[in-house]
């Protein structure tokens, strides 16, 4: 019992990582119909700014403080969000109405942007240091948790009601939406969808920069390709999810975490990223648009 | 006039390529001692590779205007099951070969079938995820059947001897170079054939081709797996040339380096990728050794250090070319040879790429 108290709890704080990456993924290309190959650089910048912040404001024989967690965490978002929307400006709106030569430019700024950390840092992995009590292991009806794991469970359902709050009720989720329905007619209300697009990159930006924080820090180490290695993953959870659908997206990323822990834990440990691409398979032949996207 | 002179060129092209292992010539700055080197012939040879590979790749991409992200599954298998065949079946190379050739062809029916019932980006997302299973496999090793990270070696005894060693590097670069132009003459024949019409019909308007009473989706399974046993006969080349299996070949890496090749080359001509896949392997290796040299560590590290970083440096290539030149190389030569023509013509001409883009 405890043992499958463990496998799900840890393969959903897995998800969690994923559901922070393919979120704001889903929000782009619901609008903007473009595929983000971009968005694992900005998690993998969102892990080196906070592990910079973390390693620069701990004095020498000290723990991480949890302030400083905090002052880490917000750095990051700020630096996600900052990379995407100039990303956004200077890249992609040269391209607008050329879809496939939007995802080919994401595809060359974040191989550029993911290997500048490299340049930077060295392609060496580096400790990413965390508070005591987030290292910690909890236990939990008899199963030995990862405490950081939890705070990336809690953190993702946060960020999943927050993200639907913003788009039911407010101004910007308003025009996502209708975007996404319709994007030539919120253009002839009058609506600037331009200034939305930059809007919706830089806040995927910024929650990819989340992730890559809480994902460094659940990983306990980082280096160069965290943020592409993830990013095939929630590529994947994107498309069993529905494009465009962030419930689609959460509940895709449970499945997706859960189901990789349970295969890597009772089979060999390469079945767990073979049953992902197996569960993708079923779920285009048998529904095309995704668990919750829009039947098409 | 200019029809008349035109055909020409490829046969000196040709000739001059053809000539290349026997003329030892010196090319100072481009090439390191005479072209006929070892590894120059090398250089040279696995651009032709990766050359047959961006033909397959811009069959699909170019003409078809199906993007696909797992193309270097299909490479990796050319490379990967011959040598694992030889190694664990204990088959000669011819039959080893051909077992690669049934395998993939297995799979590529197996994959382009699910993954054609989804279009656009997902598709690109879905044959992605495939590539990677595929990456995963070759990566973790299982069974220690592909030599994980450290990649398998082509035992040499079961090679004939023309292939083996460094003096018969000649002799691969003939082949290869022979492998590149009966490819290329048959890429060239089936775009021209009524199936290369029906592909050019789908990337154009994919709802027209269905009204005309068609199914677009059996063409384009054919592109795909037409497509996957060329990317596998580069993967036999490569691993001749090579004598042996890295698994970064199979990473979605190389997919992108492809997708590299065509957009530098230019997707619009069959030569263009060709030429990119040249280009790009050429760039690759030298900017490598470049950056290993002195000449790159003697500059500050703020300019030396993305410098010395290959990887970096084609990113920045790559979004450039994107978004100055998105018609590669032969795009961009048909643009200066129209511009020199007369003005009704050109208009005409521009008029018709616009409509392709």
């Amino acid at each position: 019992m405890s043992t499958l108290i463990f496998i799900t709890l840890t393969g959903l704080a897995l998800a969690a990582m994923y559901f922070l990456l393919a979120s704001g993924l889903s929000l782009i290309f619901g609008l903007m119909d473009v595929l983000n190959f971009a968005h694992g650089a900005f998690f993998t910048w969102g892990a080196y700014a906070a592990w910079w912040v973390i390693s620069t404001q701990t004095p020498v024989g000290h723990s991480v403080s949890t302030g400083v967690f905090v002052l880490a965490s917000v750095v990051a978002i700020i630096v996600g969000a900052v990379i995407a929307g100039a990303t956004e400006v200077i890249l992609l709106r040269p391209l607008y109405r050329r879809t496939i030569y939007q995802v080919l430019v994401t595809l060359g700024a974040g191989l550029a942007l993911s290997e500048l950390t490299a340049v930077i840092w060295t392609h060496d992995a580096k400790v990413f240091s965390q508070p005591a009590w987030m290292a910690a292991t909890l236990v939990i009806a008899g199963a030995r948790v990862p405490a950081n794991g939890l705070v990336l469970i809690a953190v993702a359902l946060t960020v999943l009601m927050l993200i639907s709050l913003f788009l039911r009720y407010t101004r910007y989720g308003l025009i996502v939406r209708a975007g996404a329905e319709n994007r030539e007619m919120v253009q002839a209300l009058g609506i600037d969808v331009n200034r939305a697009f930059t809007v919706v990159f830089a806040l995927g930006g910024a929650l990819a920069g989340l992730g890559g924080v809480f994902g460094g820090a659940y990983f306990k180490s980082i280096d160069p390709t965290i943020g592409s290695v993830n990013l095939i993953f929630a590529f994947i959870v994107v498309v069993i999810g529905g494009l465009g659908s962030i419930n689609g997206s959460a509940l895709a990323a449970a499945i997706i975490g859960v189901s990789q822990q349970y295969a890597n834990y009772y089979a060999a440990g390469w079945l767990g990223d073979f049953v992902v691409v197996i569960l993708l398979a079923v779920v285009l032949l048998v529904r095309p648009g995704g668990l919750l996207g829009a039947r098409r | 006039m200019m029809t008349r002179v035109r055909p020409f060129w490829p046969v000196v092209l040709f000739v001059a390529l053809l000539a290349v292992p026997a003329v030892g010539v010196h090319i100072p700055v481009v090439f390191d001692g005479p072209l006929n080197r070892a590894g120059n012939l090398q250089l040279l040879a696995v651009g032709f590779a990766f050359g047959i590979a961006a033909i397959s790749y811009n069959i699909l991409f170019g003409y078809t205007g199906i993007l696909s992200f797992g193309h270097a599954l299909f490479f990796g298998a050319g490379v990967y099951l011959p040598v694992i065949a030889i190694r664990r079946l204990h088959l000669a190379l011819g039959p080893a070969l051909l077992f690669g050739l049934i395998v993939t062809l297995l799979l590529a029916v197996a994959i382009g079938a699910v993954a054609l019932r989804t279009q656009g980006v997902y598709f690109a997302m879905v044959t992605l995820a495939f590539a990677q299973a595929g990456a995963v496999v070759v990566g973790k090793n299982p069974g220690q059947l592909t030599g994980g990270e450290e990649g398998l070696s082509l035992p040499a005894k079961t090679l004939p001897t023309w292939m083996v060693g460094v003096i018969h590097t000649g002799n691969l670069y003939l082949l290869t170079l022979a492998v590149l132009i009966v490819v290329y003459l048959m890429a060239l024949r089936m775009i021209a054939s009524p199936t290369g019409h029906i592909w050019a019909g789908i990337r154009e308007n994919e709802r027209r081709v269905e009204m005309i009473g068609l199914r677009p989706y059996t063409y384009k399974l054919l592109a795909f797996v037409v497509a996957s046993v060329i990317a596998m006969i580069a993967g036999n080349l490569y691993l001749l040339l090579l004598s042996g299996a890295t698994p970064s070949i199979v990473r979605s890496d190389f997919t992108v380096a492809l997708l590299l090749m065509v957009i530098i080359g230019g997707s619009g001509a069959l030569w263009g990728p060709v030429a990119g896949a040249m280009l790009y392997h050429y760039l690759n290796v030298r900017l490598t050794t470049w950056a290993a040299s002195g000449a790159v560590a003697a500059l500050p590290g703020v300019i030396g250090r993305p410098l010395a970083d290959p990887p970096f440096i084609l990113g920045i290539i790559f979004i450039l070319l994107v978004l100055f030149f998105p018609r590669g190389i032969a795009g961009t030569a048909t643009t200066l040879r129209l511009s020199t023509r007369r003005k009704p013509v050109r208009e005409k001409q521009q008029e018709a790429m616009q409509g392709e883009l």
